[in-house]
């Protein structure tokens, strides 16, 4: 689903960040991606987004080849990902429904359709019966509840999420932890930046570890 | 490793699919109709929230609608006094008619003899003889000064000799010679062809036009480009709301959208703003127009802006904010890559 293949990240100011990274992640595959902060765990996810495109390799995401894909065709290729944050990034004035909606909106989904998604996905992350409250009046937790939410809404194939625990205790952490595995149980391909080690060695699952952007564990 | 990664990218189905998934992801979730209802209610939407967002922020939105209403009103202004100018010069026909102005000592007789060896002139189509006496009465019955007239002991007017040339003689170096011929008689005071001062104002007016024209463009840049950096400033205010959209798989036009509206709804609200101004301000200027034209005893008529005047003044401004803000979206979709 996800194959970096001796992918290089070269900034002018401070060199390589990405040193020939090649890994394969499957479909239904979840993954943790640590390293010590300024690894490139970032980097590597802004690549998988097309937020930025790698200076040299090949990433190729669901079958497309991220070095091929135009500028107009990216749009659609993020459809087939959920991003999640550690900062959220839900748009605090509008209603956790319309955050909720967004990606569904943007993908022309008529109105009934977009209303039936969004409860099914705030059900899914426990937040039914909150649509009409706006971000800021939710705790962390359920902020990143939305995030989530948001992501899957679409049902995309793959879910990346940067620190999703970064600001939550380990209650909160688990049970979000809880809703990763849950969908990578119907098979959506799942890679979570953290450097959260006891969440990693409670969910015993594949771990790519970056050291000076160089995958030393793979 | 490698090699078990090269071996699977190879068994990865080709990237032609982009294309056809694109068409499948923009087709998902309904039928043909549902996705026009969809993309019906994205655009009022838009309309919508950008209306909403201007009046959420009256106090910006009010000042620059204001500048904007007056540089529109100022071209359109500007452009109104020249049709009404216009109007009033082009009811004149420019006409070749020469009038010989004698000077004082030439007597009737000799006055009319002179017309008739004028009228010998091959060029020369017709002659009227106007003596000190016509003049006098002409001027009393239409210059409203009889009575002041009739206090003066000796008539001040002289004797005009009109001269009408011949159609066949067109040219305007003809024409000046002909001229230049009766200047040089020793009985004429003065020649000139009558209605020049026409051909003059026309002249003057045709300049106006000009700069009309180029004063709408000045104003019509100045109107994109206030336009441009108000939506530049909203899509800098709402960048959090752009990046998250793009994450999510917004495209370019998603993004754009509102922003457009915004540029569109400035546009249209200026547009009928400075249509209120200027009418406005011509409901005030009519009376005293109409007061002067009276003086005159001409039969002016202040023009008006006309539907049509009117449509293209409101059609033309909002083209302009969407104009203005695309230009901007444009730039600044291109130099971000998020």
């Amino acid at each position: 689903m996800i194959h970096f293949l001796n992918v290089i990240k070269r900034y002018e100011e401070t060199g390589d960040v990405l040193r020939n990274i090649s890994f394969n992640l499957e479909r239904g595959e979840m993954a943790f991606l640590t390293g010590h902060s300024g690894a490139g765990k970032s980097t590597l996810l802004r690549l998988i987004a097309v937020m930025e495109r790698c200076t040299r390799g090949q990433i190729i995401v669901d079958g497309h080849d991220l070095n091929l894909v135009r500028e107009s065709q990216l749009p659609f290729i993020r459809r087939k990902m959920g991003f999640i944050y550690q900062d959220y990034k839900l748009l605090n004035d509008r209603t956790v429904f319309d955050n909720v909606a967004l990606p569904l909106i943007i993908a022309g989904f008529s109105h009934q359709e977009v209303t039936r998604r969004v409860r099914a996905a705030l059900e899914k992350v426990s937040l039914q019966g909150k649509e009409k409250k706006y971000p800021l009046a939710l705790s962390g937790g359920e902020q990143q509840r939305v995030g989530i939410a948001r992501a899957v809404v679409n049902k995309p194939p793959i879910i990346i999420a940067d620190e999703p625990t970064g600001n939550l205790d380990p209650e909160l952490s688990a049970e979000i932890m809880e809703l990763f595995r849950q969908f990578q149980q119907v098979g959506v391909t799942i890679l979570i930046a953290t450097h959260d080690i006891s969440l990693i060695s409670q969910l015993n699952q594949r771990v790519l570890k970056l050291d000076h952007g160089q995958l030393v564990v793979n | 490793m490698k090699r078990v990664n090269k071996n699977r990218i190879k068994k990865d189905p080709p990237i032609k699919q982009v294309k056809q998934e694109k068409r499948q992801t923009t087709l998902a979730g309904g039928t043909f109709t549902d996705k026009l209802i969809a993309y019906r209610d994205i655009h009022a939407q838009a309309l919508f929230s950008s209306l909403g967002r201007m009046i959420a922020t009256p106090y910006s939105s009010i000042m620059t609608i204001a500048v904007l209403a007056i540089s529109i009103s100022l071209a359109c202004g500007f452009y109104v006094v020249v049709v009404n100018i216009h109007q009033l010069t082009g009811n004149l026909q420019t006409s070749s008619q020469i009038s010989l102005f004698l000077r004082d000592e030439v007597s009737d007789a000799h006055a009319k003899k002179m017309s008739e060896s004028i009228l010998n002139n091959q060029n020369v189509q017709k002659v009227d003889l106007i003596s000190k006496d016509q003049a006098l009465a002409e001027f009393k019955d239409y210059s409203g000064f009889g009575s002041a007239i009739n206090a003066l002991k000796k008539n001040p007017l002289p004797i005009v000799i009109q001269v009408l040339p011949k159609n066949t003689l067109t040219d305007k170096q003809g024409l000046a010679d002909l001229l230049k011929k009766f200047q040089q008689m020793p009985e004429v005071d003065f020649a000139q062809f009558d209605l020049q001062w026409v051909e003059r104002l026309q002249a003057i007016v045709e300049v106006a036009q000009v700069f009309a024209f180029l004063l709408n463009i000045l104003l019509a840049a100045a109107v994109l480009f206030v336009i441009g950096n108000t939506v530049r400033l909203e899509f800098y205010g709402r960048r959090a709301e752009v990046v998250i959209s793009k994450l999510v798989g917004a495209t370019n036009a998603f993004i754009c959208r509102p922003f457009l509206y915004t540029g569109f709804w400035i546009g249209f609200i200026s547009g009928v703003s400075a249509w209120f101004i200027v009418t406005l301000l011509m409901l005030i200027l009519r009376g005293s127009v109409e007061r002067l034209s009276g003086l005159y005893e001409g039969d002016m008529h202040l023009q008006f802006l006309g539907f049509s005047e009117t449509l293209f003044l409101i059609s033309t401004s909002s083209i302009l904010g969407i104009l203005g803000g695309w230009v901007v979206l444009f730039c600044e979709l291109r130099s971000n890559k998020l």
